[in-house]
């Protein structure tokens, strides 16, 4: 059944949406990441135009996040006070990548640009997530004394508050900051950026995982729905139609994703988190490295 | 005298003895929620005072024009190992959709002063602030290869048909992605590669029903717009959350 899109003005199987609906929702309710990373480069596969497919992916992210971030609510998986503090950040960091962005696109290198922060940020992500998985599931059955938080330079900095559900007792910078950078990330990589906060709360600001999926969820909520908003009001690119055929896949997808995900170890979530990331990074890759089959490109510009 | 004065009559006949009636199948085309493209069928006669001469034989050209827009053409170059847009041309203006169809190839039936004064064939349509440089051509030759590829310029010679010199029809195909806006259709008869009649009609191609009224919502009320998407987004997403536990899978 072919769908004519009001705002993307191309037309496009309804069943085709569907199904990528259901399959990013279902990956978003296992790993507790918005699927913006695999949603945005699969529209443009299918002939959305990069601003449409951006925006639009922005909102699918806020339904199928939200329908996650509820689940975990119910779980106490989240951490309500660290997830402002991280939105916060956000926010700025979002609105700042928006500048970026316009920037970028005034020069014509919008896609290079795109492509090259997808290669590097997915690439280094996905290759840490995967070297330590591994690591840590070659530990277990080992007997080892796990400290329960790093003292690092996180702990050292001022404006200390108290997150009980994490545990942590640290300063507000660290959060603001990794929720800056991952605003400013989702702002010119279209994504929600739970692939980036998911590490940065593990690794940096030393969150327990089991909080960690909820407060990331939480936290790319609110911001996807914030560039939803910049984006309908700036560049009018967000196609309702299409974004509630994502969404009625994707909600979907997202409810079953929670459940096969609760029955994964954290390892092994995380090993095919990683391993999906570097796909996607390597795919892109690939293309910014082969001759593409046309050299030419047309773009519409305002008159 | 008298012979002078017949040269001259069969000499002026095709110009002002030839005269275009024509129709189009439908005079505008709505873009509903399941389009999926559109068929215009475009026909029509030539009318004569006096019988057809016999030489040069009567052509017909068919063109259907969408909206133009200004354009950038960009060109991907291999920087640093990795392929980077390097250079760009700007096209003042080329129309969205393009259609040329004809009784056989426009350059064997269209003269090019012709083509440059009527602008019908497909580079006469994309302009650009200066005649094209060297360096420019590729670009537009570009354009042109990347939009007749998605079906946006077509090139149909040997599409119109002609029966007894005097009646003509065609089809064209409108594609799916298709931008709002008037249409422009217009009739050339050639004879000997020379223009002797046109004729211009209008096709408006507009969104109809929920793609028209998202679609003016979004430009017109963007806040508002914006709003509707995540409230769509936040009952949907709660929505399936409350049913997935009463349904207690």
């Amino acid at each position: 059944m072919q769908l004519y899109l009001p705002i993307a003005e191309v037309s496009v199987n309804a069943f085709v949406l569907l199904g990528l609906g259901g399959v990013i929702g279902f990956l978003s309710g296992m790993f507790g990441v918005g699927g913006g990373f695999l949603i945005t480069p699969l529209l443009m596969m299918i002939g959305v135009p990069p601003g449409v497919a951006v925006a639009t992916g922005a909102n699918q992210v806020v339904a199928s996040s939200i329908s996650g971030a509820l689940a975990q609510f119910k779980r106490r998986a989240v951490d309500l006070p660290m997830g402002a503090v991280l939105t916060g950040g956000g926010l700025v960091g979002s609105t700042i990548g928006g500048y970026v962005f316009d920037l970028m696109s005034r020069l014509g290198q919008t896609d290079v640009f795109v492509q090259l922060s997808y290669v590097l940020f997915l690439g280094l992500i996905g290759g840490m997530m995967l070297v330590e998985s591994i690591n840590s599931l070659r530990r277990t059955g080992k007997a080892r004394v796990k400290r329960s938080h790093v003292h690092s330079w996180v702990h050292r900095m001022p404006f200390k508050m108290k997150f009980r559900a994490s545990g942590l007792y640290i300063s507000v910078i660290p959060p603001l900051l990794v929720g800056a950078a991952v605003g400013f990330l989702s702002a010119i990589m279209g994504v929600g950026g739970g692939f980036v906060m998911v590490p940065a709360m593990i690794y940096i600001l030393g969150m327990p995982t089991k909080v960690v999926v909820g407060t990331s969820l939480f936290q790319i909520t609110f911001v996807t729905g914030y560039t939803t908003l910049v984006h309908a009001v700036t560049h009018h690119t967000v196609d309702m139609m299409l974004a509630l055929l994502l969404i009625i896949g994707g909600v979907i997808g997202a409810q079953i994703g929670a459940r096969v995900g609760v029955r994964l170890k954290a390892e092994q979530l995380r090993i095919l988190l990683s391993l999906l990331v570097l796909a996607v990074a390597v795919k892109i890759g690939f293309d910014l490295l082969l001759t593409p089959a046309e050299l030419y490109s047309v773009t519409r510009v305002a008159s | 005298m008298k012979g002078w004065l017949l040269a001259l009559c069969l000499m002026a006949l095709p110009v002002q003895g030839e005269e275009i009636v024509s129709g189009v199948s439908q005079s505008g085309v709505s873009i509903t929620t399941n389009f999926d493209g559109a068929s215009i069928l475009v026909y029509g006669a030539a009318l004569r005072d006096a019988p057809a001469p016999a030489w040069p034989l009567m052509e017909v050209i068919i063109t259907v024009e969408g909206p133009s827009t200004p354009l950038m053409i960009r060109k991907k170059d291999h920087v640093a190992g990795i392929w980077l847009n390097r250079g760009s041309v700007k096209i003042t203006s080329a129309p969205s959709f393009y259609a040329v169809a004809s009784t056989k190839a426009v350059a064997d039936i269209l003269l090019p002063a012709e083509d440059a004064k009527y602008h019908i064939t497909i580079p006469q349509t994309i302009d650009t602030a200066a005649a094209p440089s060297a360096e420019q051509t590729p670009y537009i030759e570009a354009l042109q290869r990347i939009r007749q590829a998605s079906g946006s310029f077509v090139l149909a010679p040997d599409s119109v048909l002609l029966l007894r010199q005097a009646l003509f029809r065609t089809d064209i195909i409108l594609p799916a992605n298709l931008v709002e806006g008037p249409y422009k259709v217009r009739i050339f008869l050639t004879r000997g590669g020379e223009v002797t009649d046109m004729q211009e009609s209008q096709i408006d191609v507009q969104k109809a029903g929920v793609e028209r009224t998202l679609y003016r919502l979004a430009m017109e009320q963007p806040l508002i717009y914006g709003m509707l998407s995540l409230l769509m987004a936040i009952v949907a997403g709660w929505g399936a959350q409350e049913l997935f536990k009463r349904l207690r899978i």
